[in-house]
């Protein structure tokens, strides 16, 4: 898919993604390995936009499943669609037993969920399982299958293999530790806030319009208030509302007012707005 | 891939293992295969590319980087010419913090070590000291040059201009590690990679022992402990909906299979009163275990975000509840300890810590904090500075809870030894070594187990 790490960069950016060396290194390493990536960090740094920026880039469907606590084995996997399994027995009522038994657990009534839909296709296709630390231990079980054979197995069916490797991306909020098992047959990356520099291009990507100026004093700023300890840090996500709002607004440039003001947008706990207008010399918050 | 390049490769997972990483064959192989693919040209691709093969969880990372560092040195030897006057560095230096350029500091810190850093009967014959080398720079004392020189250049003052000191000591910080990582390089090279990386590289934030842990690693450790608290939380609603589903309630059963024709269709389970746990924490915090009570205060007040009931009790030789200083996301957690000290009833006529008198405190004035729904957890040394342990006060306790676990920080090999009162207690109820924060994850996920 891609020739060189410059290469991913590159092709990256040009669907909208900047992304860090960290990124790009890892992003080929699990192309060419044809591993799965594991992705953790923060909220709101990029990690879903990663794997959809890949997709664009590679040409190639994205297959997303997303976990939340009780997803299983027929949410993530395949289901049988009993209503039409029903539906070809009640039809065929002269056939013998025989018939309808071994016709009714055939493809044709086989419903493939997001795991299956990737494994089977034969164009080229990103998987995305969005939030794994969601799901319940039992679905990484699953996954593991899925991710070191690229096979599924459906017991009526067979083991289904994967004609074409797809390219899987996993994200996590480490709001539950993932087991080894399933880190070992992943590339790890982590993703943190990103250096000054890149987050300036970000912003000036993501906001066009927005003065050179401006946006270096809005990453500036995110970067003290990154180091202040707060109960949530800003995320990308925020820098890029705040330069956005900070633009409707048509602030030219940051003072004490405007800052004090839309501080509310980066920052989500009201102890978090005292505690940084306090260091940032606000007066009155 | 060449023999010297897999034994490189092999070399730096020992080396990571030998500080408790644990990787397994798998990933060496492909980290062997993620080099090759990448090649050894460019150091920055090569670390990442062998990060990601290598590590399951950020925190590794530290000790990665040092050790990658010893491994995949950028270069050999000292430094092309020779070293540099004091005056001459200190300039080019303010200017490369000034500009906030990263690769003419990290240049600065190779010539830093080489031209300061030596110490012996000639300079570098005995090694290499980043101490030494920082000493006689004094990079600290460029703050004002550099924000003056920043200034001059920016204009007039603006807002983020306020930001900037932090900036600079920022800058400066990140140039004291550089000079930190050449000196260990140096050092290896004289005196072996593979003494080194054993010795000299920090451990993971999670083996960080709690009883020496510094003011930087109490930092990092904050950042460990609220995922733990989450966990213990999740793993406590868990057991909470799984013991709800319980026996068949007979009777309901046969009243709602009326519609049915008195079959029963559909069991009905028993529903159980729902049970909230009770948290009842007894914490030493007297000077001798200040690292451990401090994490611990921390934990606490991570816990009190999860669970409606916790009721905390900190104690020196006298006892007295704290759980009002605790409340909802306090500000601050990092004076919280010194507030406790302050604010709360302590001590008495002395400041040593006296576990018998403040036990037997602790069941006289507060006897009804315990039922039989609370799981209470004593975290202290047990060094109880010869006085009577009260072992009965201890028993009376564990007698009203339903669980009771005590916590210490020491090394179970020095239970007993001193004014140790250790064994003594561990007679009694379960007693639990918890030097770090991996030990505590560990003992979290044994005493609730899902």
């Amino acid at each position: 898919m891609f020739t060189s790490v410059d290469d991913v960069c590159a092709r990256l950016a040009e669907s909208g993604y900047l992304a860090s060396p960290a990124v790009a290194t890892t992003v080929f390493l699990a192309d060419r390995l044809g591993k799965p990536l594991l992705v953790e960090g923060p909220a709101g740094v990029g990690k879903t936009e990663l794997a959809k920026a890949v997709a664009r880039v590679a040409g190639a469907r994205l297959v997303r499943l997303q976990c939340y606590e009780g997803v299983d084995e027929s949410r993530a996997l395949y289901e049988w669609n009993h209503a039409k399994q029903l539906l070809r027995i009640s039809a065929g009522r002269d056939e013998s037993w025989d018939e309808t038994r071994t016709d009714i657990f055939s493809e044709e009534f086989l419903l493939p969920r997001p795991l299956l839909t990737a494994i089977r296709g034969d164009e080229p296709t990103v998987l995305l399982i969005d939030e794994t630390d969601k799901a319940d231990v039992e679905v990484e079980g699953l996954l593991l299958e899925v991710l070191s054979d690229f096979q599924v197995t459906v017991p009526e069916l067979g083991t289904i293999t994967a004609a074409r490797r797809p390219f899987v991306v996993l994200t996590s909020n480490a709001s539950r530790e993932l087991s080894e098992a399933l880190r070992r047959r992943c590339l790890f990356l982590h993703i943190g806030f990103p250096e000054e520099e890149l987050e300036r291009r970000i912003v000036r990507l993501k906001v066009p319009g927005i003065e050179e100026a401006l946006a270096q004093s809005v990453v500036r700023v995110i970067g003290a208030l990154r180091a202040m300890d707060l109960r949530k840090a800003p995320s990308v996500a925020e820098t890029v509302d705040w330069a956005r709002t900070l633009l409707a607004l048509g602030a030219t440039a940051l003072d004490e007012g405007v800052v004090r003001d839309s501080l509310g947008v980066i920052l989500k706990h009201q102890e978090d707005i005292l505690k940084a207008g306090a260091k940032l010399d606000l007066d009155a918050v | 891939m060449s023999a010297e390049a897999a034994d490189r490769v092999v070399g730096l997972v020992a080396a990571l293992r030998a500080h408790g990483l644990r990787i397994g064959t798998g990933e060496t192989v492909d980290a062997a295969e993620a080099a090759a693919v990448l090649g050894f040209a460019d150091r920055a691709v090569l670390r990442e590319g062998l990060a990601a093969a290598l590590l399951h969880s950020p925190d590794q990372r530290r000790v990665f980087d040092t050790v990658f560092d010893l491994y995949f040195p950028y270069g050999v030897g000292a430094p092309q010419g020779g070293p540099g006057d004091r005056d001459d560095l200190r300039e080019r230096l303010a200017a490369a913090l000034a500009d906030d350029d990263a690769t003419a500091l990290a240049r600065l810190a190779v010539e830093a070590v080489d031209g300061f850093g030596g110490y012996g009967s000639s300079p570098g014959a005995d090694g290499w000291s980043s101490y030494q080398a920082l000493e006689r720079l004094r990079p600290q004392t460029l703050l004002a040059r550099v924000r003056d020189d920043v200034r001059s250049r920016g204009g007039g003052p603006g807002f983020t201009d306020r930001l900037l000191e932090d900036e600079i000591r920022r800058r400066i910080e990140v140039f004291r590690t550089l000079v930190a990582g050449e000196a260990r390089r140096r050092v290896a090279e004289r005196r072996g990679r593979d003494e080194i990386a054993r010795r000299a590289v920090a451990p993971t934030v999670d083996r960080v022992d709690f009883l020496y842990a510094g003011k930087d690693r109490l930092a990092e450790l904050r950042r460990t402990v609220q995922p733990l608290a989450r966990k213990l939380a999740t793993r406590m609603a868990a057991r909470r909906r799984r013991a709800s589903r319980g026996t068949i309630d007979l009777r309901r059963t046969l009243r709602g299979s009326l519609s049915t024709g008195g079959v029963p269709m559909r069991p009905v389970l028993r529903r159980r009163r729902p049970v909230r746990p009770e948290l009842v924490l007894l914490c030493d915090v007297s000077g001798s275990v200040s690292g451990f009570s401090d994490f611990t205060m921390l934990l606490v007040q991570a816990l009190h975000d999860q669970f409606t009931k916790v009721r905390v009790f900190a104690f020196v030789n006298r006892i007295d509840e704290v759980t009002g200083l605790l409340g909802h996301g306090a500000a601050d957690p990092a004076g919280l300890g010194a507030r406790i000290r302050a604010e709360a009833g302590l001590t008495g006529h002395h400041g040593s810590s006296d576990y018998g008198a403040a036990l037997g405190e602790f069941t006289a004035r507060y006897g009804d904090a315990v039922g039989p729904r609370s799981t209470v957890f004593v975290l202290g040394d047990a060094r109880t500075n010869m006085s009577d342990p009260n072992p009965a006060a201890l028993r009376r306790i564990a007698g009203q809870a339903r669980h009771l676990h005590w916590l210490n920080p020491e090394p179970r090999t020095l239970w007993g030894t001193g004014d140790s009162a250790a064994p003594e207690y561990a007679g009694l109820v379960a007693m639990h070594e918890c030097r770090n924060a991996g030990q505590l994850g560990a003992l979290i996920g044994r005493l609730l187990p899902v």
